[in-house]
């Protein structure tokens, strides 16, 4: 993988070089970069630390498939597809996609006046099936995404407990939280632009 | 033996959303400045960041640190046309009031009015919700913050059209989108990897 490869949000949202869309991204060129330097230094990093190619790729399929959308689901699946792992974990991966349908964002404030705002909502748990396929690492990782996902202000020390105590140190859940805020990010862009190259105003 | 997450006192902890200057405290153990090479510098971008035990803690994952600082800047302070600085801060703190990030939003709709000179307009957002009633223009950009910070995204085309209809240009639109986007990556490192504080006292 290259600074050469393309532009990965231009290439879900359709943007052809010269085009209107082009000429919006090009206002924010550091932005435009470096939300593609996000994506490299995530998928393809110089320091890889503990969290492998498989890892990151299985955790982005499964947040794309949370977020609904089909071409960026299709993108991270066929990433997971070229690590070449076992075909178990991308099959236990669709499974949770499936599982941990939901719409977002919901979850519960600390107690107080917001408490009137608490919205109930699925709490996400692999199944004793996929679990055995994914391992506990992944299967954790695959948790604590769901609630990075829809319910961000349910997080707690405790969630991140269970991520240190399935064998996440604390650099890589720092790389695996990152890797989901980053994707929150991503998809939206990608989506909020595709609904603004359709919608050209002369 | 794993690793072990820091207990916060919750004695002051803030339990409504407000402009107030408040802290945050990590969950999970920053670097030490000690232990800093110069990759982790190049990560912080501003040598002062090495005082926020937030970034020091994101700091454990340099490369992936600094594109995001520098997708952040861009997106909310690169001067050229687009969206007022006011009005990217209001798609901040409308998308961080929807996800529940106290203390983003504290920050956020600080800016906000620091540069709309609206502080009572901005304190509305933070007590009534993102339901509330402020202006055409204001309302357009909390709707479009909110809708895209759905997961599932019900973004399309009435956000931008309503958009549209306030005055808001392809570039304006471009940098509502980014800045809604760019705080559902915010909100959820700071709501998952720690939490608010209250003020120092002075």
């Amino acid at each position: 993988m290259s600074e050469s490869e393309p532009d990965v949000i231009d290439l879900l949202v359709g943007v052809e070089k010269g085009s209107r869309l082009d000429a919006i991204r090009a206002q924010r060129p550091e932005a435009r970069d470096n939300a593609q330097k996000s994506y490299l230094t995530l998928f393809a990093p110089k320091f890889p630390g503990e969290m492998t190619g498989e890892e990151r790729y299985a955790l982005a399929t499964f947040v794309a498939g949370l977020h609904g959308d089909a071409a960026i689901l299709a993108f991270y699946r066929d990433g997971l597809a070229r690590q070449g792992g076992p075909s178990g974990i991308a099959a236990a991966v669709e499974g949770e996609i499936a599982r941990g349908a939901a719409q977002g964002p919901y979850g519960c404030y600390p107690v107080g006046p917001l408490s009137v705002e608490d919205k109930a909502g699925p709490i996400h748990r692999v199944s004793p099936a996929n679990r055995s396929a994914l391992g506990a690492r992944l299967s954790a990782a695959l948790e604590h995404a769901h609630l990075l996902v829809f319910r961000p202000r349910d997080a707690s020390p405790a969630a991140l407990q269970s991520l240190l105590d399935a064998g996440w140190s604390t650099t890589g859940i720092v790389t695996l939280s990152q890797l989901v805020a980053f994707l929150s990010f991503q998809i939206r862009v990608i989506v909020g632009l595709r609904a603004l190259a359709a919608n050209s105003h002369s | 033996m794993s690793e072990k997450t820091i207990a916060v006192a919750h004695a002051d902890r803030p339990v409504v959303f407000t402009q107030d200057e408040i802290g945050w405290a990590p969950w999970l153990e920053p670097l030490a400045a000690d232990q800093l090479t110069d990759r982790h510098w190049a990560g912080l971008v501003d040598a002062s960041r090495a005082k926020s035990p937030y970034f020091m803690l994101l700091a454990r994952d340099p490369e992936i640190l600094e594109a995001r600082t520098k997708t952040d800047k861009d997106i909310f302070y690169n001067p050229a046309a687009g969206l007022p600085r006011a009005e990217r801060e209001l798609s901040a703190a409308a998308t961080s009031r929807d996800n529940g990030c106290i203390f983003c939003a504290s920050v956020h709709a600080r800016f906000a009015t620091t540069h709309s000179k609206r502080r009572e307009d901005v304190q509305r957002l933070l007590d009534e919700g993102v339901g509330v009633d402020i202006d055409a223009r204001w309302n357009a950009v909390i709707a479009a913050s909110v809708a895209l910070t759905s997961t599932p995204s019900a973004f399309g085309q009435g956000e931008i059209e309503r958009l549209r209809a306030v005055g808001l240009d392809d570039l304006a639109i471009a940098d509502a989108i980014h800045g809604a986007a760019f705080f559902n990556w915010a909100n959820r490192l700071m709501l998952s990897l720690g939490e608010p504080t209250a003020a120092e006292k002075k």
